[in-house]
């Protein structure tokens, strides 16, 4: 009798090892499945991050050193005229091209969302720009700004001899050829974003609004954009992002030019940090187009994270 | 107060024809219940009735006035949705006082709508929160107060239960029908649930297949239904139908069933059928709670009571009552009993149907063949 119910803890006590072993297994391969991605990201980002944040507080010129000399590169960063338009022309940019991107794209959503015809071409239609890289969009534009083919060459070949249109060769317009340009490019992806939201709102939310009497404007402004708030504010948070890093469309738009007019902190970086040997200032003008985007994404977080805990604890 | 006809309404998707032939009307206080299986185009009436479905053919008149082309918002009419559509990023007072503010109502007339609303529903407390922090129950609610603050000449409601649970549903169907005895507006009630027809309704319009099969009172519909589709929907679990043939037993009209070997059974009717079918064939239909274990004694209680005998083939007992499957001829037929007398597993049990609630239908068209006068 003792034996045999030895024996029979036997088995039961490899099923529990075994077990054991499966629940180790099952524990750990998530972990080890993200920690490629997690150690690179990590590297790339916070690593880099704080190097970078290093460096800009040292004397490093055209290679990098590790003497601290405190928040000197930034006073000669801000200093710089070059700079100061740079960080103007980043905001000046950023609003107007946010702004405009939202209540474009907005715009083209609602008019789409009116079952007009060949609904799937007009989006493909304007969603193609977003397609194309900032170096092509900016190449092509720079063509039908510039007087040899463009705009001008254009009106002109239709008889008015004495048309003009170069905005990028004008130092107060061309600011505003980059924010063009910009939003030609990212209100399709706007609008694409703010249809699907638009299509997702229950059909009898409309129906009940008709019912209660109210016209299709005060539907779309009370009952349905609402309802579509957070994906105006996750598009706003992406093109913000964007237009902070607003790089490649510059330099083949404008090449920052004319002059300095057009500048932005991105080819300001790279032009300090690769073509003038001035690291320290370089990675100090990075780390403040990373503030830009704290200023930005911070409160978007917070909010984030504001939001769910409100919700969660509502339900509890 | 107010009235709702129907006549002569179609509705047509392309070539597809949705609904075809719609009479319908409601009196002042009436509760019409639309009821139906998915398909048959009994939400497609009612979206047609409040006017978010536009007409293809015929009439729908508010108060005798024509509203065909009348905006929803112009019909004076109010709607409770199957998602209750609350409108997700205001509270629960601005979803009541919305359709008020679109109107442009004053305040203080707004303020004593909602305070007499909210009272009778029960949902003061519930008014500042927004619809995700309300329950299923709760936002059933705030819908119906929604429809009730506006004060409307008609009701419109599209499965307002079926997205609650079962237990919850039976109160706020009971809260529906208390709602209605109070307030006493005219209402069109869309459901699929033939128990909410029969519990709530004062007229039951059974649709199928694009048209009305029935416009009648629910105990009509229920006893006398008009074709072997509406005899087949209403009622659960759903009405026994036996083929069998028109005879005459000691003079008195009878109807043959076939039973298992060759065998067949003559059922005496209890009244005369107003006509007999060409070939004498019929479909004998029976409720499950029609059907009960023989005695003497019952025969004494219930003289249509006919008798035969079949084998138990399925017993369920459920508690109140124990469903159980039994056999005649080919058929299976499903029978309610008393849980005391209940059929016992494989006993050829002896079966009697009480013929004075038994139906007749002609198998060509699958109509009702009614009683001749007397």
């Amino acid at each position: 009798m003792r034996a045999a119910a030895t024996n029979a803890l036997v088995p039961g006590d490899a099923v529990r090892k075994r077990s054991r072993g499966r629940d180790l297994i099952a524990s750990w391969t998530p972990r080890l499945v993200i920690a490629p991605s997690a150690i690179a990201s990590f590297i790339y980002v916070f690593a880099f991050t704080l190097w970078t944040l290093y460096l800009s507080l040292s004397n490093s010129t055209l290679l990098p050193t590790y003497q601290l000399v405190g928040l000197k590169p930034y006073f000669e960063l801000w200093s710089n005229r070059r700079w100061e338009i740079a960080y103007g022309n980043l905001f000046f940019f950023s609003a107007f091209y946010v702004v405009l991107t939202l209540a474009i794209g907005l715009g083209l959503a609602i008019a789409i969302d009116q079952r007009v015809k060949g609904e799937a071409l007009w989006r493909t239609i304007f969603l193609y720009p977003l397609a194309v890289s900032f170096v092509v969009t900016g190449s092509v534009w720079n063509w039908l700004y510039g007087p040899d083919a463009g705009i001008e060459f254009f009106v002109r070949s239709l008889g008015w001899e004495n048309f003009t249109f170069r905005p990028t060769t004008n130092k107060d317009l061309a600011i505003y050829t980059i924010v063009a340009t910009g939003i030609w490019q990212a209100s399709g992806f706007a609008m694409a974003l703010f249809l699907a939201g638009l299509r997702s709102v229950d059909p009898d939310l409309i129906k009940a609004a008709q019912i209660d009497g109210a016209g299709p404007a005060r539907i779309y402004r009370k009952v349905i954009l609402p309802s579509i708030a957070p994906i105006f504010l996750a598009v706003a948070v992406v093109l913000l992002q964007f237009a902070i890093k607003t790089f490649d469309l510059v330099v083949a738009l404008t090449h920052g030019g004319p002059g300095i007019a057009t500048t932005f902190p991105a080819n300001y970086v790279y032009d300090l940090m690769f073509q003038r040997g001035q690291i320290a200032i370089g990675a100090a003008a990075a780390i403040m187009m990373l503030l830009a985007l704290a200023v930005v994404l911070l409160p978007y977080a917070l909010w984030t994270v504001w939001r769910s805990r409100r919700t969660a604890g509502a339900h509890g | 107060m107010a009235t709702l006809s129907v006549s002569r309404l179609y509705k047509r998707f392309g070539s597809v024809e949705v609904l075809k032939g719609i009479e319908l009307e409601a009196g002042t206080g009436e509760f019409i219940a639309l009821v139906g299986p998915s398909g048959c185009g009994k939400s497609t009436l009612l979206a047609m009735i409040a006017g978010l479905e536009t007409v293809s053919e015929g009439e729908i008149r508010i108060d005798g006035t024509l509203v065909n082309s009348v905006a929803p918002k112009d019909r004076d009419i109010a709607m409770v949705f199957q998602s209750y559509a609350l409108y997700p990023t205001m509270t629960a007072r601005q979803n009541i006082t919305f359709g008020m503010e679109s109107r442009r109502v004053p305040k203080a007339e707004m303020d004593a709508a909602v305070k007499r609303v909210s009272a009778l529903l029960q949902i003061e407390p519930l008014l500042n929160r927004k619809p995700g922090q309300l329950s299923g129950g709760q936002r059933q609610r705030v819908a119906m107060g929604r429809a009730l603050v506006r004060d409307p000449k008609l009701f419109l409601f599209d499965e307002p239960l079926s997205n609650l649970d079962a237990k919850l549903r039976v109160d706020m169907r009971t809260e529906i029908k208390k709602l209605h005895q109070r307030v006493g507006k005219t209402t069109i009630y869309v459901t699929h649930d033939q128990i909410e027809a029969m519990t709530l309704a004062s007229r039951i319009a059974v649709m199928h297949q694009g048209s009305i099969q029935q416009f009648d009172e629910p105990q009509v519909v229920y006893d006398r239904p008009a074709n072997m589709f509406v005899a087949g929907f209403m009622g659960s679990p759903s009405m026994n139908f036996i083929p069998g043939e028109l005879t005459k037993t000691d003079g008195a009209p009878a109807v043959t069933i076939a039973l298992e070997g060759g065998e067949t059974a003559t059922l005496s009717l209890a009244q005369m059928p107003a006509f007999r079918p060409a070939d004498g064939k019929v479909v004998l239909g029976v409720r499950p709670e029609h059907l009960f274990r023989f005695t003497e004694n019952l025969k004494a209680q219930k003289p249509a009571l006919a008798k035969l005998a079949a084998p138990v083939e399925v017993v369920e007992p459920t508690g109140a009552e124990t469903h159980a499957v039994l056999k005649i001829g080919e058929r299976e037929i499903l029978g309610r009993f008393d849980p005391d007398h209940a059929p016992r597993l494989g006993e050829l049990m002896p079966l009697g149907i009480d013929m004075s609630h038994a139906c007749l239908f002609d198998p060509s068209t699958q109509s009702f063949i009614p009683q001749a006068a007397a």
